[in-house]
C-alpha cells in the first residue's frame, strides 16, 4: 500500500457503468458496474474475483477506457482520466496501463509475425528506443519472459506457438510499454494447468523484478491467493469485499466469498456438500431495486437487506466488506429487524 | 517377473467379478492431415462397471476428447477409428452401421457436450427438443413424451414451465442441466460427459457436479467423464485415467491416484493446482510442452519433461502396477526393480 501524502497509482471512486438493454426502444438499464471504489498501488498485484457476469471486464475495460463510466471516476496517479483528452496524455496513459486479454488464440493478428506487435508497440510508445534498436530491444523483451531462442521466436507467425508462449507474447507486447500497471483479463484461464503455474510466477516476477503492479481479473479464486497480496471480490456489479488475500480467504466476511471458496475443488479438502446446495444462478441486474443482490442466495439474509444496499465497511484491518449481518457481527452498525436466522 | 499382462482384471485393480458395461481394447484413433497421419488416441484400453463414474483428465490435445468420440462413435474425417474395438453391453460399436447406432444412442448411451449452447438447438424449445429424441426411438403418445419430458426437468430441479423455453432463455447452469435431462430421457445405462461443467462458474460447477453424482447414484448410470480439471472430479469419480500425448499414463481408484500418483506427469499435475487452503508453497507446473503426435518420441512420452528420466525411458512403457494404481512409467517396470536388486 502506498502512504496517505501520495496518490495511490490508480483510484477508482463511485465508479459505475451501465448499459441500455433491449433494443433501440428499450428503457431498460443493465447494472455493469454500481458504485465501485478501490485502489491499486504501486508493485501490488490485485486480483479482482467474481463469477462470470459480475462486472469484473467491464472494470478492466473502463481502466483500459475502452468504455467511458456513466458516473463516477478513475484517477491514474493522483489525476483524473476524464480530463485527460489530448492525444498525448491518452498514448501515455495507454502505454503505462496496457491490457492483457484471456484468448491467445485470438489476440493475436495471425497475419502478421510475433514480431509485428512488440515493434509497434515500441514504436508509438518508446521514443527513446532508436528505430534500429528495436529489434534487440523488443528480443530482450521476449528473453526476459522466459521465451527460449529468443530471435526466433519473434519470427514466427501465432499459429506456430502453443497457448502458454502466445500469452507470453501477450505480456511482451505489454510489457514493451514499459508500463506502471498491467490490466490482465483472465491471462490463464485458456491455458492448461502445467503452464498456467508458469505465468503465475511470470506475473509475480514482473511484480518483483520491474515493480509492475497488476490487476489480475479472475475466476479461479486458488490462483489469485496465489499470486495476489490484495483481492477484491465482486458479485453482480458490487465490489461485496477486499483485503489482503490471506486474510480475505482465511476469514472471509462476505456469505458470497464464503460459497465461492467452498465450491471450489480441492482433493485435499473432505467434501461437506448437503442436500439444497446453491444452484449458482446469477442474479439479475437489469433494473436493480435497492437492498443486497446476494440477498436471494444468501443463508443469512435479514429484513435489512431486502431495502438497503450495503456499503463496503472495514471490519478489520484494511479487510472490508458489503454486508449487514458482517457488519452487525463486527460491532459495527445495528441490524434493523431482530431474529435473524440461525445456520 | 514378465510385465504386468493388460488383462481385465488389472484394468480395474480387482478381480472381474462382471462382464464390464463399457470394454475398450487397443483403441487407436487417427487423423488423416496434409503431413500424415496423426494418432490422436493410441492403443487405448478402458473398462467402465455398470454404475461406475469413471474420470478422465489430461491437458488440451492429450485426445481426451478425442477418445470419447472414438467411444461413442461420432468422429467425422479426417478422424477415424484406425484399430481398436469398443464393445458396449456385449456388442462392437465399431462395426456397427449408423442404423444401428442410431438405436443405440440416447437409448442405452447418452453423451453431453462441452457447450450446451451450441449442443441444444437454439430455434426449438425444449419440450420439441426433447421429443425429437423420444419420436425417433418410437414413442408415439404425446402424453408419454410429455411427461417423460417433465420428469426428467424434474430430475435435474429445473421447473416444468421451462419446456416451453428456448436456451437462449436458461442460464449457462441451467442449459447443462437440461442437456443432462435429455441424457436421461430413456435412462441409459451410459452417459458420457465431454467437460460438462467447464463453461461455468465454480459455484454452478460444484452445484451440478453434486446433482449429476446424485442422480447417477439414484438412477445406476455410469459415467465416463472428460475434464482437463483433475481437482473437479476428485471426490466423485470412482476411477480415474490421466491421459498423456494420446496414451493412458496412469489409471487407478481416485482416492489412490491422488494419494499415490505413480507416473510423474500425475505428480506434476497435482503439483501445479494452487489450493485455497493450507500454506502457501511456491509452484513450478511442468516445463516444456507434449510432444507433437505427428513425429512423437519412440520412447517414453513423457520423458523429455521428466525429472526421473533414464535410460529405460528410450522404449515406450507398459502398464505396470505401482501397489496403488497403474502407470506407464519405467520407475515401476519390473526390469527396473531387478536392476535395482
Amino acid at each position: 500500500m502506498t502512504d496517505i501524502d501520495t496518490p495511490p497509482l490508480l483510484e477508482a471512486r463511485g465508479l459505475t457503468r451501465h448499459f441500455k438493454v433491449g433494443g433501440a426502444l428499450g428503457r431498460k438499464t443493465l447494472h455493469a458496474v454500481d458504485d465501485a471504489n478501490f485502489t491499486i498501488g504501486e508493485r501490488e498485484i490485485v486480483a479482482l474475483v467474481g463469477e462470470s457476469g459480475s462486472g469484473k471486464s467491464t472494470i478492466a475495460r473502463l481502466l483500459a477506457r475502452v468504455y467511458k463510466p456513466t458516473a463516477g471516476e478513475i484517477y491514474y496517479q493522483g489525476r483524473p482520466l476524464s480530463r485527460m483528452r489530448s492525444r498525448k496524455d491518452l498514448l501515455a496513459y495507454r502505454s503505462d496501463v496496457p491490457m492483457v486479454f484471456q484468448d491467445p488464440f485470438a489476440s493475436l493478428n495471425p497475419a502478421y509475425r510475433v514480431s509485428h506487435g512488440i515493434l509497434r508497440g515500441l514504436a508509438l510508445h518508446r521514443p527513446d528506443v532508436p528505430k534500429r534498436e528495436r529489434r534487440a530491444e523488443a528480443e530482450r523483451i521476449v528473453a526476459s519472459l522466459g521465451l527460449d531462442a529468443a530471435g526466433d521466436v519473434l519470427d514466427r507467425y501465432p499459429y506456430e506457438l502453443s497457448g502458454g508462449q502466445r500469452q507470453r507474447i501477450g505480456f511482451a507486447q505489454a510489457l514493451a510499454y514499459r508500463p506502471k500497471l498491467i490490466v490482465a483479463d483472465e491471462p490463464v484461464s485458456m491455458l492448461d494447468v502445467s503452464v498456467r503455474i508458469g505465468l503465475l510466477n511470470l506475473m509475480a516476477k514482473l511484480r518483483d523484478d520491474q515493480g509492475v503492479s497488476l490487476l489480475y481479473i479472475t475466476h479461479d479464486i486458488a490462483s489469485a491467493r496465489y499470486v495476489a497480496d490484495r483481492v477484491m471480490v465482486m458479485y453482480a456489479g458490487h465490489v461485496v469485499e477486499s483485503g489482503p488475500v490471506e486474510d480475505v480467504l482465511q476469514a472471509p466476511k462476505h456469505p458470497y466469498t464464503q460459497l465461492l471458496l467452498d465450491a471450489v475443488p480441492d482433493p485435499r479438502a473432505p467434501l461437506t456438500v448437503g442436500p439444497g446446495t446453491d444452484r449458482g444462478e446469477p442474479p439479475k441486474v437489469i433494473d436493480p431495486t435497492p437492498g443486497c443482490r446476494f440477498r436471494r442466495r444468501c443463508p443469512f439474509a435479514v429484513a435489512q437487506c431486502e431495502t438497503v444496499t450495503p456499503e463496503l465497511v472495514e471490519l478489520a484491518p484494511q479487510h472490508r466488506a458489503a454486508c449487514h449481518v458482517a457488519a452487525a457481527d463486527a460491532g459495527f452498525g445495528e441490524l434493523a429487524v431482530a431474529g435473524r436466522s440461525e445456520s | 517377473m514378465p510385465s504386468v499382462p493388460m488383462s481385465e482384471a488389472s484394468l480395474l485393480g480387482a478381480p472381474l467379478l462382471e462382464v464390464p458395461l463399457l470394454q475398450v481394447r487397443g483403441l487407436t484413433v487417427e487423423y488423416e492431415t496434409a503431413a500424415g497421419p496423426v494418432r490422436a488416441v493410441e492403443s487405448f484400453d478402458l473398462d467402465v462397471r455398470r454404475g461406475e463414474f469413471v474420470g478422465v483428465v489430461g491437458e488440451s490435445g492429450c485426445g481426451k476428447s478425442t477418445m470419447l468420440f472414438g467411444v461413442a462413435q461420432l468422429l467425422s474425417p479426417p478422424a477415424r477409428v484406425s484399430a481398436g474395438s469398443v464393445v458396449f453391453n456385449g456388442r462392437d460399436l465399431v462395426t456397427m452401421n449408423a442404423k444401428q447406432l442410431a438405436a443405440t444412442r440416447w437409448r442405452d448411451l447418452s453423451v453431453v457436450m462441452q457447450s450446451a449452447m451450441n449442443a441444444l438447438n437454439p430455434v426449438k424449445q425444449l419440450a420439441a427438443q426433447y421429443e425429437d429424441v423420444m419420436r425417433a426411438h418410437g414413442e408415439k403418445s404425446r402424453e408419454v413424451i410429455r411427461r417423460r419430458s417433465e420428469e426428467v426437468l424434474r430430475l435435474v430441479g429445473i421447473d416444468k414451465e421451462h419446456l416451453s423455453s428456448y436456451p437462449h432463455q436458461l442460464s449457462g447452469g441451467m442449459r447443462q442441466r437440461a442437456m443432462i435431462a435429455m441424457a436421461l430421457l430413456f435412462t441409459p445405462d451410459l452417459v458420457i460427459m465431454d467437460e460438462p461443467t467447464s463453461a461455468l462458474d465454480v459455484v454452478a460447477q460444484r452445484s451440478l457436479m453434486v446433482q449429476i453424482k446424485e442422480l447417477q447414484q439414484e438412477l445406476g448410470f455410469a459415467v465416463v467423464f472428460v475434464t482437463h480439471d483433475m481437482s473437479l472430479v476428485s471426490h466423485f469419480s470412482d476411477r480415474l485415467v490421466v491421459m498423456y500425448a494420446a496414451k493412458a499414463a496412469e489409471i487407478g481408484p481416485t482416492r489412490e491416484v491422488f494419494a499415490h500418483p505413480g507416473h510423474p506427469y500425475t505428480q506434476g499435475l497435482l503439483d501445479a493446482f494452487p489450493s485455497v487452503r493450507g500454506p502457501k508453497v511456491p509452484l513450478t507446473g511442468i516445463p516444456g510442452s507434449p510432444p507433437n503426435l505427428l513425429h512423437p518420441p519412440t520412447g517414453c512420452r513423457f520423458a523429455a519433461r521428466c525429472p526421473h528420466r533414464f535410460e529405460l525411458c528410450d522404449t515406450p512403457p507398459d502398464l505396470y502396477d505401482t501397489g496403488h494404481t497403474l502407470a506407464a512409467c519405467h520407475l515401476h517396470s519390473p526390469m527396473r526393480k531387478e536392476a535395482v536388486r
